[in-house]
């Protein structure tokens, strides 16, 4: 992720509770979805940015999911969402990101 | 029409730079926090054996087509091309030597230096340039010595060693610092070959090039007019287009495509008959994804400059007509959903004359080579350009959902281009394009290309235009026969 | 998840969702979006 943007995430965790805090990723594939979800949870995996090290552990869910698509609005999900949802591997994306949000162990 | 416009020829360039991926910005922010990684670094650059066999790289040049590319295993670092030349129908790959020679007769105020026994070796190994050549000089070690006790700047390398220095001119200039110069002079550098080996390979001469578009990303100027400066004209100087005057079109990623559609307007305007488009390389990206490549045991795969060159002219019967009644842009207004930007780009200009996007032969998208980002958080990027036209096709109703990966597969290509920003926006496909059109093979192709301009920090916005090329009347009738 | 209500930072991607609708999306659910930002990896 961007240094600067890790950064900006670290600062606001820094200023809010997690109960209040959520992430939502937009990647098109599940390798970078996994590595933006790991960052926000456990730290940056690439040691380049602020958040190396630093376990936010904050909840993140993809836009692709479930859970936080139902409270959407839905016209203006297909418009945003629709393509990438029938071109995505979209269980794949969910299974990592899922992963690291629910802590996971060493490895899927 | 008298004037209806084409793209003529096309030409492109490799420069094999692995003393120069140090440079590069992301080393160079890494390596000064952790200056151990260098050892490491050091130790995963490729050879210039491996990189000139390397598949992609041959697909560059011309020496295989895409197709070719996508039946060779992966990874392709590792299933090289045998008995590979460093000369394609497309246009050459050089080694370092060969480039540091190109920057010396490049370097009209001096700011760099090399040695002798570089100098010797690029003189070896750079051919052509007879006007310039007595430009690639080297110094002595106490006259290097010198040069960089007496002058801000930084060592540049040869096979691992000190072979030279570059200055900065201005102690107070952000702009005018060595680091920006080095950057700019391989741009340079790397475009004056690519526009040298176009004019070469082409019936027309330096000197009948009317018009000059860099396409580069690189930021010429000093501290008041930071990247407000041109490569244009500075390149046309170095290879003898003495009538053309020039301008750069800056547009992130998508400024080749932004130029193309532009000059092919002046042509069609009458404007001006042969205008270049050229694009030089981006220092600044090599090694970009250095780290993850160490981490995943992968060797440096951004170890090259990338450079490119089009003329488009009257249609002369042998070209690509560039199709102005069919272009793409993603207007401000569209909103940035990915339906929205598709729609914009792909399916409103081919609804205008009444097309499907399955009567588009091939799409030519970010034709990043998708070993290098997907060790990254990059992804395949060219298979997910593709995934995402095809479920628009799908959206569209043109194809079943079933039929996604046989769209992508029929339509698409592998990713065969280096991270070079605007280098790999489509346009690497427009020689083979033409190639595939000469042997009757293509009859309509796409260029879309991207422009990331959140980047930036002025807007949030994405930026994105496209066109279509079909062959000359000519080239249809002697398929034809 | 109940987005509403919730600080969001949304992290979107120029070949996938982008930050502004992913920002979009998280205020039609009634979420205060905190930060909103678009990567490109090439």
């Amino acid at each position: 992720m961007d240094l600067d943007d890790q950064a900006n995430v670290n600062r606001l965790a820094e200023e809010s509770s997690s109960e209040e805090m959520v992430v939502i990723l937009g990647q098109p594939d599940s390798n970078s979805a996994g590595l933006f979800a790991e960052t926000v949870t456990r730290g940056d995996p690439t040691w380049a940015g602020p958040l190396a090290g630093v376990p936010l552990g904050l909840p993140v869910y993809h836009i692709l999911e479930p859970e936080i698509r139902q409270s959407m609005d839905a016209d203006v999900y297909q418009e945003h969402v629709g393509l990438m949802e029938l071109s995505a591997d979209v269980d794949e994306i969910i299974k990592w990101v899922k992963f690291y949000r629910e802590g996971g162990g060493d490895t899927l | 029409m008298q004037n209806d416009p084409a793209i003529l020829y096309s030409s492109y360039v490799l420069a094999h730079a692995p003393d120069f991926v140090r440079y590069g910005s992301k080393p160079t922010r890494d390596l000064a926090a952790e200056p151990e990684l260098l050892e490491q670094m050091a130790g995963s650059l490729r050879s210039w054996d491996e990189v000139l066999a390397y598949p992609p790289n041959q697909t560059f040049i011309g020496n295989l087509t895409p197709d070719d590319l996508a039946a060779i295993e992966r990874p392709w670092y590792e299933n090289l091309v045998s008995d590979a030349e460093s000369e394609g129908p497309f246009g050459r790959m050089i080694t370092q030597a060969a480039l540091y020679g190109l920057m010396k007769l490049c370097d009209d105020f001096d700011l760099l230096m090399i040695s002798e026994a570089l100098a010797e070796q690029a003189r070896s190994e750079l051919t052509g340039f007879e006007h310039r050549r007595d430009q690639i000089t080297g110094a002595t070690t106490d006259e290097l010595t010198r040069f960089i006790d007496d002058n801000d700047g930084f060592e540049l390398y040869h096979e691992g060693v000190v072979a030279g220095f570059i200055r900065s001119v201005h102690e107070q200039d952000a702009s005018l610092e060595a680091h920006v110069l080095f950057e700019n002079l391989a741009c340079k550098a790397t475009a004056v070959l690519a526009v040298s080996e176009l004019l070469e390979n082409s019936p027309i001469n330096p000197e009948d090039v009317d018009y000059l578009f860099n396409t580069g990303e690189e930021a010429v100027g000093d501290r008041y007019q930071r990247g407000g400066g041109s490569l244009s004209k500075a390149v046309g100087e170095v290879v003898g287009c003495v009538n053309a005057t020039g301008s750069d079109i800056k547009a992130f990623c998508a400024a080749p495509v932004h130029a193309l559609l532009t000059a092919a307007a002046v042509v069609a305007a009458g404007l001006h008959k042969y205008v270049v488009v050229l694009g030089g390389g981006s220092q600044a990206k090599m090694g970009m994804k250095f780290r993850a490549h160490l981490r995943n045991g992968v060797p440096i795969l951004e170890d090259c400059l990338a450079s490119m060159a089009f003329i488009v002219g009257p249609d002369n019967g042998d070209a690509m007509r560039l199709r102005l009644d069919l272009a793409g842009k993603h207007p401000i207004g569209a909103g940035s959903s990915p339906q929205a930007i598709y729609q914009a780009l792909v399916v409103d200009p081919l609804e205008q004359a009444g097309l499907e996007m399955t009567d588009v032969d091939r799409y030519a998208v970010e034709l990043h080579n998708p070993e290098i980002t997907e060790h990254g958080d990059g992804g395949d990027v060219p298979k997910t350009n593709y995934r995402t036209l095809a479920a628009m096709a799908v959206l569209r109703g043109e194809i079943e959902r079933d039929e996604m990966d046989a769209f992508a597969a029929k339509h698409g290509m592998p990713g065969f281009s280096p991270t070079q920003g605007h280098i790999p926006a489509g346009v690497p496909y427009l020689a083979h394009a033409h190639a595939a059109m000469r042997r009757g093979e293509l009859q309509r192709a796409m260029i879309v290309a991207k422009g990331s301009l959140f980047l930036g920090r002025m807007t949030q916005l994405v930026d994105g235009v496209s066109f279509v090329v079909e062959p000359s009347a000519g080239l249809t009738k002697s398929t034809e026969k | 998840m109940d987005l509403k209500d919730k600080q969001v930072v949304a992290i979107g991607e120029r070949e996938g969702v982008s930050g502004p609708s992913l920002k979009l999306l998280a205020e039609s659910a009634g979420a205060n979006v905190v930060f909103s930002v678009t990567q490109c990896f090439v």
